[in-house]
Order: C-alpha cells, then structure tokens, then sequence
C-alpha cells in the first residue's frame, strides 16, 4: 500500500479567493443599481464592456504565459478590476476611453508585474489614472447630469458612448465636487447649493451611490472578507481635514460632500482595500487609509483635480511596502516589535 | 449514546480570569465519532516495534541481545544521559532483533528499533509498588519518573522527569495540566479523563509534590462536557476525604478555540503571561503537563508500572469503527486499524495526530510511540487534498488567525524568496507551526510547509557555518603544527649529519686498523661495531613500517565509511606497505643471522654485506617509489578530500624520513663495502670482482631504466602541457625528482667505471 506524504495541516477552511472576489463583486452592485438609476446606463454598460475587455486581456496575457487560463481567471480578480474601472469612469465616457483604461489595467499595471499578487499598484486606479491624465476633455465632460428625468435611453446611451451620435449637454454636467470646488471662490455656500445638481440634501444621486457603496463595504466587513482598518482610515484620513479647514462652507466644501460625493465610498472600501498593493499590518493598513485619505483631500482641495481617490491610492500603493516593514506587530513572547528594516536584538 | 449534558459545563464559573490569545481558528470539531464507546483493549499484536528514540533527547541505548527472553515491563533499552528515557517492553516474549525500521516521524526516515515478539503470556517483571507513594522523598518520585521511561504524552515527548526538574521547584507559581486537545477528530485526553479522572488527579498530586506550585489546574475545552463531569466528580469525592490530600486542584473550562491546548496559547489564556521567546514555560512560573503524562505519573509511583501503553484515538471515515484504544507501545499501525475495520482508500494516507498539525505516515507499520494520540485514517472526501495553491494576494487572513501574532505572508514571502534573515527578524521561529494560517489561506498555500523548509535551510546554514568555523581552526592547528615539524625535522636532520662525519671519522680509522692488522680476533671484534648501526636501523625500517602499515589500517577503516574511493587507493598503499614490512622484516632477519652467525671472517662479512647493500638499496628504492605515490595521492587529496589531507601529509612525512633513511642506509653500506673493498682485495682479488662487475652491471642498469623512465616521464610532461595545466605541475615535478635520479644513478655508474678501471 502506498501512502501519500503531505505535510500538515490536512484540513482546509471554507475561505477562497475566488469567494472573496466573488463578495467583492456582489457588494458593489447596490451602488451600480443606484448608479444606474441617477445617471443613466452608461455605468452598467462600463460594467459590461470592461469586464469583456479585462477577461479576453487577462486570457490572452495567461496564454501567452501558458498560464492555465481556466484556474487563473476562475479567481475573478480581472473581474473585480473590471467592475470597479466600470463603477469608476465616467457613465458617458466613450468607449476607447474603456478600453485604454482596462488594458492597461490587465495589460501593465497586473500582468506585467507577475500577475495576480505581484502587482504593486491596484490596476483599476492605474488605469484609471492614465485616461485621466491622458484624456483629459473625454474624461471630465462625460458625468452624467443626476436629473433622472434627463437620463437618455439604453439607445441614447450606447450612441453616445460608441460615439454613433454627438454628446448631449443635456445630460451631462460637472461632477459636484467639480461645481463647489470651482465656485466657492466666488460664491457663498448657499448660492453654490441652488445649483440642481446637489438636490436637497448633500448630492443628488451621488449621495445615495455613496451610501449604497458604503453599505456594501460594511457587509464585506462584517463577513470578514476585508478587514476595517482601511476603509476606516480612509473617511477619517479625509474627514479629519475636511473638519479643521472645512468647518466654514463658504470657504471649502464641507465634510458632508468630502464623504457621500465623488469616489469616496467606492474608493474608502471596494478600491483602498484591495489586499495586494495595500499595507498588509493591521497598524500599516491604518496609516495606508489614512494616507488615502489625507492625499485625496489634499487633491481635491488644492490640486487640479476635482476627485482625487485614483492619484490617491497610487501614491500610497508605493509607501506600503515601507509602511509594512515599520509597522510588524510585536509576536508572541516579544516584550516590543521587531520593526524596521533592520533585526533587531531579541528581547 | 448519553446526551451530553450541556448545561452542565456552560454553568461552570471559572476561579480565575480567561485571557484570549491572538488569531486562533474554528474547524469542525469531529470528535464525536470516536466517543461513542469506552476506551477498548485491542488483541495482543504478533509484533512488537520500538523506537530506541520515542522523546526529546538522546536516544535510549539498547540492553537486551536478539533471543533473549524479556519480561513485561523489563527495561530493554536505557536512557543514555540526563535528557533521555527508556524503554521497557510492553509484553513478556523474545527479542526477535535490534534493527533499523522506518519510524513515526515527519522526516519518515528509520531509527533503531527494537523488535519483540510476544510470547502471549503477559508475565511481568517485579514490580515495585508503593501504597503510601505521597510520602516517598523526592528522590525515589524522581527516580520512580525516571525508571518508568515516561515522556510528555501530549506530543513532543520531552523527557517528564527533566520537565519537572528540582531546580524549577519553589519558583513555579502555576502547574497546568492541559486536557484541552484542541485538534479537531483527537479524543485520546478526554476519553482518558472521562474515565480515568482519579488516577489523573492523584498524579497531578505527585507532580505537585515535586514542583511546589502556588496553583495547580487542570483545563479543558468547554466542548467535552463527559469529561467536565468526570473531573468535577472526581475533585468532589476527592474533597470528601480531604485528609488523604492537601492540594487545591482547579477545574478551568475554556473556549473551544484551535490552538487553544498549544502550550504558549494555554498559558496565555491562563495566566496572561507570553512564554517569552527563546524560553520556556518555568521562565514565567508555569509548569505544563498533559493528562496522560498526569496518569503515568500515578501509576509509576503507586505501581510501579513503566510507561508501555498508552490511549489513541483511531479515527477517520476509513476506519469502520472508530474509537480510542489502550494500546502498546509498540503496535504496528497497520494491524491495530486493521482490528478496527480499516479500509485503505485508493490514494491513501495515515495521518498521526490530528488534522492542523499531525504529518503523514510513509509505511503502514510503523509502531505506535509514546507521542502517538491519534491515528486519522480520512477518506479523501472527507479532508479533500485537491486544493491547489493559488498566488498569495496579501489578504492577511493568516494573520488575523496566527496564534503567536507573526505576519505569515511576510514569512512566505521571505521563505519563498530565501530571504531568511529578514524571516528570522520577522520571528520565524516562533512560529509554532500549529496550520492556522494555512487553514484560512483563501490561496490555499501551504504556508507551513515553507516554514519549516526555511526553518530546515537556516538552522543547515548555520551548521555550515560552525563546519567551517571548525576547519579554520583546524587549519590553523595544522599549519602550526606543520611549522613545528619542519623545525623537528631540521634539527634532526642537523643531528644526523654530525652523527654521521663522527661515524665517518670512526670507520676512517677502522679502516685503517684493518688494512695495518692482520685478521686477528681484534677485527672480528671490530665488526659486531660496523653491523651494528645497520642492524639498529633495519629493525627501525621494520618497526616504522609495521607501525605505519597499522595506522593505514586504521585510516582505512573511517576511510570506508566516509569515501569509498579514497579507500581503494589506501588499501592498494596497504598492499604495498604489506609488502614493505615483509621486505623489511627480511632484510633485518637476513641481517641478523648474518651478523650472529657469520662472524669469523671479513670475507664472509664481506659477502654477505654485499646482498645487504642491494636489499637496503631495494628498500630506498621502493620507499621512493611509495614516496611518489603518495605525493600524488596527497596532490589528489588536495583537490578532492581535505579531511584526509592531514592523515596522508603525516604518511608522506614519515615515509620521506624512511626514504632518507634508507637512502643514507644504502649510501652507509655502500661507502662501507667500497671502503673495505681494498683490503679484502688484498686478501682474495678474485672473489670480490665477480661482485664488483654485479654491482655495476645492477648500476648500469639502475641508470639506464631511470633514462627510460626520465624520457618517457617528459614526453607525459609535453603531453600534459598540451592538454591539461591541472597536471602539469605534478609531472613537472616527477621529471624533476626523475632527473635528480638519474644523474644519481649516473655518477654511481661513472663511480663504480672508474672504481673498476682503477
């Protein structure tokens, strides 16, 4: 009889990539349905067509590599990187503009670096990043106006994103952030909030996607499948000087429009999360999110930019390997860590 | 089945404050299959295996022969030093054979084992019991710990005796007996509590005893309510008759969490306290102990009885009829499962000990160990093993389930990368390989298994390292010894050469004597004088040569074991020296009975002086050669083997002295017969030009053979510096030493010409 040798341990826990990925996924789609309610189609047929753009580039990289195609997409990680490039451009962004973004995402940012786990920056947000630099116009001209009674049909949509017909001022407009950033220099708080776009509350249609969003995190959370110190570093990396410079309306926008417009949400807990190119430390996630969100206000305050998430999460992307090797947390039968890079004596 | 009575164990109120420890993870339990029925005694197995080596330690050293009759519980094997323990045999029978046999063990490498074949009488050996076993003095508790070969039973084996060692005595603040058993599907602990609960508590007692703790506990997971029970049962009627005890044993129920019963983990629970790194438990005042080792305990020192069965759970979907036995030590796997309706599975594998932490056995019938708590026989669907590792994606979940708060996904990274050092600053080995992160790894990577790689390849670096430390100095010594050598050798060699221009002057004048005197007694007496030396020195010749011929022996010997091909070289150089010490030996008798028997006169001397000088100059000849060899042997050595380097540079020394000696020997001879050639020729010209004419024809001939040899040796040399550099220098130092010879042998040819022309 011939025994198998396998070394311990011999039993397995429920938890797989692919199930969270899976979850990732799910999660976002109260936001995308809401999405979709406010601004119209264009972010279900992103959806769409960068999740078709993402799975062919991510086979064809695997068969160039002779990866197994089958073992390596069943993850669903360029599906995730698809989905969140989808939720993230514009809903009127044409669809060239999708296809840059996503190839890069796969093309580069992932598979260049290794593929899944060895990508040192989230792929979603250097794609994104390199539309945005790249194509500026294309990129903010296309948001959707939240008006739901202006929202153009399915045909209407698809016109304008294959470019069959013109782009109708009528449904599109700037983003909130955009408005209140250019504008409270000029004008006071209240004048500002006259404009439609910010509804009765904080931002039509922005608020409700951002709540959805955040919803959808907090389920993540609660399941286990990302943990809280990111997100949480995230809103409180973005609130904290939203609160000391923001408290005075008329003179920057304030918390409310920081946390429940814009990027935030998606970012704070579907795109800051993902595990490869963040922090790993409980502690090192901490000071990661908080980056996060430090940097996206600075951007959206000072820089150039209305929404800042994607140059965000890029620039922290680089500091997490720093961050981890600082931020060991102190083992068992330690009386301190071992941080730094360096080894340091035993106690 | 008894419903389980649940309610019991929730009620229970803890004495003291639980900690939690870090991370830790839920798998399914599986425990219930192999409760169902009370511990069960498996018939007496044909064949009985055991490890010399069953613990922490040095091996035990066999004490029994192959067909000796042994009784049960008789020791077979003793324990060799302080951290070591015996081993006793578990049934009377005969000692079948002392063997190596594949053995429990994660490396699936064999050990030496002894093996027993039962004689199915069961007759035990004298035992000695102890009725009052709690007034016996420490001494005699230690040495009853000892004498019965007891090992911690919970896994690791360290000897129990050391583990509750006098010098920690006094400074021990908690005794913890651990009955957690956290693995999932392993019941051996609580079925042994279940119904052994008193004899555990009497032997948590004796232990008490000798470590004098402030606190002593026994804790188990909240999950094994029968046993709770037990234990509570067994502490009340034990209150009842308080006078026969005067220790407070605490009962402390705690969260079913893996690995809660990892010794650290239940410390920390406990008391608080982190066992800190690098330490042990008694550093922080905690002594633990495991139930079964609680219950040897009691029955060494209240029986006498040693350490030879012990509680498995055998378990696992393979196994029909899965329960916890009381087995021998001893017990080939394959037959004690087989008793309990197992089926082998087409792609089979025998786990021993549970599923987090237990490893894969590689034969059947490998023994049960003092160690061994669970046989786990799973079917392939019930523990799927088809899982393939996907990439690591740094979700941390290894993290957040690490018991000892490392960062595992760091660890893999560095292991994988062979980054150790950066895995040892992040406290690689504190890692307790108990398989929880690779448990919640999402990826599926054997996270453990790159653990103990890099584990295996640091502490490998690091012997290396010593290995090397250890060379150097070694180097060192033999260069200085070396230095002295030379030093010896110089003196000596300065020594010699005065001896000799004081042994010239001497036959200088002999000579004279000889030549003015006729053959009177005076000249007899003269030659005991002249043989002398050179008898001395062939005795010498011999002695050295036999000496050395041992020590080739000797050599030879490690030789075998460590390189065969080295070895084939010194047998052939043992041949040869074989030959030499005949040679020798001969020379020396010759010159013996010639030197005692053939006295009377200078011609006979003369004669026989003569075969002398051609054996002493075969001698320096075939010293030569042997000489050469063995340079080539040591150059070889060099490049190849530096162990034996030393040995054979000792060899080459001393047969380069020998060659010396013989050398001069021959030269002594040779001046001697020449020197007295004249005056015997005055006594009988004919007799003596027979031989002269030999002596240079043998001259001739040695010169022309050494041409020979010379050319042949340069064309090799032009040869090797067309082709090889590697041998060139070799060669180009034979054709040296070839050259110096044959000009030698030139002048002794052109010496003798003229002698004889003259």
């Amino acid at each position: 009889m011939a025994l198998l040798s396998i070394t311990s341990p011999h039993v397995k826990g429920p938890q797989r990539t692919a199930g969270i990925m899976r979850w990732v996924i799910l999660m976002t789609l109260p936001g995308l349905a809401l999405q979709t309610y406010f601004f119209g189609w264009g972010n279900l047929h992103n959806v769409i067509w960068c999740s078709l753009i993402a799975v062919a580039a991510e086979s064809l990289v695997l068969w160039l590599r002779k990866r197994p195609i089958g073992f390596y997409i069943g993850d669903y990680s360029a599906l995730v990187t698809a989905v969140l490039l989808g939720l993230a451009l514009p809903p009127f962004a044409p669809w060239w503009v999708s296809l840059v973004a996503c190839l890069f995402s796969i093309l580069f940012a992932k598979h260049l670096y290794g593929g899944i786990g060895y990508n040192p920056f989230n792929p979603a947000m250097a794609g994104y990043a390199l539309v945005l630099i790249s194509y500026p116009l294309a990129m903010t001209t296309t948001w959707a106006n939240p008006v739901a009674s202006n929202t153009p049909s399915i045909t209407e949509t698809l016109a304008i994103i294959w470019e069959l017909s013109p782009l109708v001022d009528a449904y599109t407009g700037a983003t909130p952030l955009d408005v209140y950033k250019h504008e409270v220099a000029v004008s006071t708080a209240e004048e500002i909030r006259s404009n439609p776009i910010f509804g009765q509350r904080i931002a039509l249609g922005w608020e409700a996607v951002n709540l959805a969003f955040l919803l959808g995190g907090l389920v993540l959370i609660g399941l286990k499948v990302m943990p809280w110190q990111t997100p949480a570093a995230v809103l409180a990396g973005l609130a904290l000087p939203a609160l000391i410079f923001g408290w005075d309306e008329d003179q920057s926008a304030p918390l409310s429009l920081h946390l429940f417009a814009g990027a935030t949400m998606l970012g704070a807990f579907f795109i800051a999360t993902d595990p490869v190119s963040s922090a790993t430390t409980n502690l090192g996630r901490l000071i990661y999110g908080f980056g996060i969100g430090l940097l996206t206000y600075i951007i959206r305050v000072w820089g150039s930019y209305p929404d800042a998430i994607a140059f965000a999460v890029l620039l922290m992307n680089f500091a997490a390997p720093f961050i981890d090797a600082y931020t060991q947390p102190r083992a068992y039968g330690y009386k301190k860590a071992n941080r730094g890079p360096k080894a340091s004596d035993k106690p | 089945m008894q419903p389980i009575p649940i309610t019991t164990i929730n009620n229970h109120k803890n004495s003291r404050k639980l900690h939690d420890f870090h991370g830790g993870v839920h798998p399914e339990q599986n425990k219930h299959q192999s409760t169902q029925k009370p511990i069960q005694t498996p018939l007496l197995p044909p064949r009985l295996i055991l490890p010399l080596q069953q613990h922490i330690g040095r091996a035990a050293k066999a004490c029994v022969s192959p067909g000796e009759q042994v009784l049960k519980g008789q020791v077979i094997a003793e324990a060799q030093g302080p951290i070591s323990v015996a081993v006793h045999a578990p049934t009377s029978g005969i000692i079948e054979s002392i063997e190596e046999l594949p053995v429990a063990h994660p490396s699936g490498l064999s050990a030496p084992c002894i093996v027993l074949t039962p004689d199915g009488k069961e007759t035990w050996t004298a035992l000695t019991t102890h009725q009052d076993y709690l007034n016996l003095d420490e001494e005699q508790m230690y040495a009853a710990i000892q004498n019965a070969g007891i090992a911690g039973m919970g896994g690791a084996g360290f000897p129990t005796k050391v583990k509750l060692n006098p010098s920690i005595a006094g400074r021990i603040d908690t005794l913890v007996i651990n009955a957690i058993e956290c693995e999932p599907y392993i019941t051996s602990d609580d079925m042994l509590v279940r119904e052994h609960a008193e004899e555990i508590l009497r032997g948590i007692e004796i232990m008490a005893r000798l470590v004098e703790p402030k606190n002593s506990l026994v804790a188990l997971e909240d999950n094994k309510p029968e046993a709770y029970l037990a234990l509570r049962e067994a502490l009340n009627e034990r209150q009842q008759q308080a006078g026969a005890y005067e220790h407070e044993i605490e009962l402390v129920v705690v969260p079913t969490k893996y690995p809660s019963g990892g010794e650290k983990q239940l410390i920390q629970i406990l008391t608080g306290k982190e066992v800190p790194s690098g330490g042990i438990p008694a550093d922080i005042g905690v002594v633990c102990q495991n139930t079964g080792t609680a219950r040897a305990v009691y029955r060494a020192l209240r029986f006498g009885e040693p350490l030879i069965s012990r509680i498995t759970t055998l378990t696992g979907k393979q196994i029909a009829d899965p329960c916890n036995v009381e087995a021998l030590i001893g017990t080939p796997i394959s037959w004690l499962i087989g008793q309990y309706g197992y089926q082998p599975a087409r792609q089979e594998r025998l786990i021993m000990g549970g599923p987090m932490m237990g490893y894969t056995i590689t034969e059947p019938d490998m023994p049960l160990v003092k160690t061994s708590n669970c046989i786990l026989a799973p079917s392939p669907q019930e523990l799927p093993m088809d899982h393939q590792a996907q990439a690591c994606i740094r979700c941390g979940l290894c993290a957040e389930a690490c018991p000892a708060e490392l960062l595992p996904q760091q660890l893999y990274w560095f292991s994988r990368a062979q980054e150790y050092e950066k895995a040892e600053q992040h406290s690689l080995f504190d890692c307790i390989e108990c398989g929880a992160c690779s448990y919640v790894c999402p990826s599926s990577i054997p996270l453990v298994q790159y653990y103990r790689h890099a584990k295996g390849e640091i502490q490998e670096q690091a012997e290396a390292h010593a290995k090397s430390d250890r060379a150097r100095i070694r180097f060192e010594a033999r260069q200085e010894r070396l230095d002295r050598d030379v030093a010896e050798k110089e003196a000596k060699r300065q020594a010699r050469k005065e001896a000799a221009a004081r042994a010239q002057a001497a036959r200088k004048s002999a000579d004279t004597n000889l030549t003015t005197h006729t053959k009177t007694q005076t000249s007899n007496a003269e030659q005991p004088a002249e043989n002398g030396p050179s008898l001395e020195t062939l005795k010498a010749n011999w002695d050295s040569a036999q000496t050395k011929l041992d020590k080739l022996f000797d050599s030879l010997e490690e030789t075998n074991k460590t390189n065969p091909d080295m070895a084939t070289k010194l047998q052939r150089a043992i041949e040869k020296n074989q030959l030499r010490v005949n040679q020798t030996r001969l020379a020396y008798e010759k010159a013996e009975t010639a030197a005692s028997a053939d006295q009377p006169t200078v011609l006979e001397k003369s004669v026989t002086s003569l075969p002398n000088t051609d054996d002493m100059k075969s001698i320096w000849e075939r010293s030569q050669v042997k000489l050469d060899k063995m340079l080539i042997t040591l150059a070889d050595a060099k490049l190849n083997n530096p162990d034996t380097v030393e040995k054979l540079q000792r060899a080459v020394d001393k047969t380069q002295a020998r060659v010396t000696q013989a050398k001069q020997n021959y030269e002594a001879v040779v001046s001697t017969s020449t020197a007295t050639t004249p005056s015997t020729v005055k006594k009988s010209e004919t007799s003596l030009e027979p031989s002269t004419e030999n002596d240079l024809d043998s001259l001739r001939a040695v010169y022309e053979k050494a041409q020979a040899k010379l050319e042949k040796m340069q064309e090799t040399l032009e040869d090797a510096r067309a082709n090889n550099s590697d041998t060139i220098e070799k060669f180009e130092r034979a054709v040296a030493k070839n050259q110096v010879r044959v000009s030698a042998a030139k002048t002794a040819l052109n010496a003798a010409k003229a002698r004889r022309e003259n």
